[in-house]
């Protein structure tokens, strides 16, 4: 259960951090212009070509590989409720970094997260 | 249609898209590491495992299908508040769980049942809230 615990806590920083810096790079990219092909195209050029993008890729990369291991240890129906633990992380991410603004409403559906994320973990007991 | 609609209408599709990518690739790789086995903690345990993962389709598949999750996240934290795109995305937790019974054969109790209900409905409720809450973004070209 430690185990688990510790690999879940080294995939949530991993994860919320790479995404964190994907969407400041996505950010400063722009949406695509339209959804046809030559558009989406530039899209990624443009994506690729950005250096948070970059940043992201091994923080990702190491969520990814904490996220196989746990897989490997725990049932899937453990692991992927538990992960998301990475909304409360990420949404004050979003808050304090990103500056977005994070309504009442929007705090209370990350509270419910919470909640659920509580119960799932209780039930992981092993 | 006004700019809002159309936001939330683009946001829920590549919302979508991301639920059904990350879940196929999810049960995928889930069963490509139950086909491998435990990985040891250990540097040859761990070296085993990468090489048993590089060697295995099953693998490689859902790692496609986490590439295209990828892509659709990139295209969608684009234009919308990332604190709305990924609790937005759990949606899939639900049928996460469905496939893991069905599929995987796992034992998922009441309480546990319960969690991921909570989970979906916290999502929800993010998901009534204004999806890009940043200033405009410019468009890439």
């Amino acid at each position: 259960m430690i185990k688990v615990g510790l690999m879940l806590v080294f995939f949530i920083c991993c994860s919320t951090g790479g995404e964190i810096a994907m969407t400041h790079g996505m950010k400063q990219v722009g949406e695509p212009e339209n959804f046809r092909p030559r558009a989406l195209w530039r899209f990624i050029a443009k994506a690729v070509k950005n250096g948070w993008v970059w940043f992201a890729m091994p923080l990702m990369a190491g969520a990814f590989y904490s996220l196989l291991i746990l897989f490997s240890w725990a049932p899937l129906s453990v692991v992927i409720p538990a992960s998301a633990f990475n909304y409360v992380v990420g949404t004050f991410g979003a808050k304090y970094l990103l500056r977005e603004q994070v309504s009442a409403k929007r705090w209370m559906g990350v509270v419910m997260v919470c909640v659920g994320v509580a119960l799932v973990l209780i039930t992981a007991k092993r | 249609m006004s700019h809002e609609h159309r936001l939330r209408i683009k946001t829920l599709f590549m919302v979508l898209l991301m639920v059904v990518c990350a879940n196929l690739g999810d049960l995928l790789l889930a069963k490509g590491m139950k086909q491998i086995g435990a990985v040891q903690m250990s540097g040859p345990g761990i070296w085993h495992a990468l090489l048993s993962t590089i060697h295995n389709g099953t693998i490689w598949v859902g790692i496609l299908f986490l590439i295209g999750f990828t892509l659709c996240y990139m295209t969608a934290v684009s234009w919308a508040d990332y604190s709305y795109v990924m609790p937005a995305g759990a949606f899939g937790y639900a049928l996460n769980t469905m496939l893991a019974v069905v599929i995987l054969h796992e034992v998922v109790n009441a309480q546990r049942w319960i969690g991921v209900v909570l989970i979906v409905f916290g999502v929800l409720l993010v998901g009534q809230t204004h999806p890009s809450t940043t200033t405009a973004k410019p468009v890439a070209s």
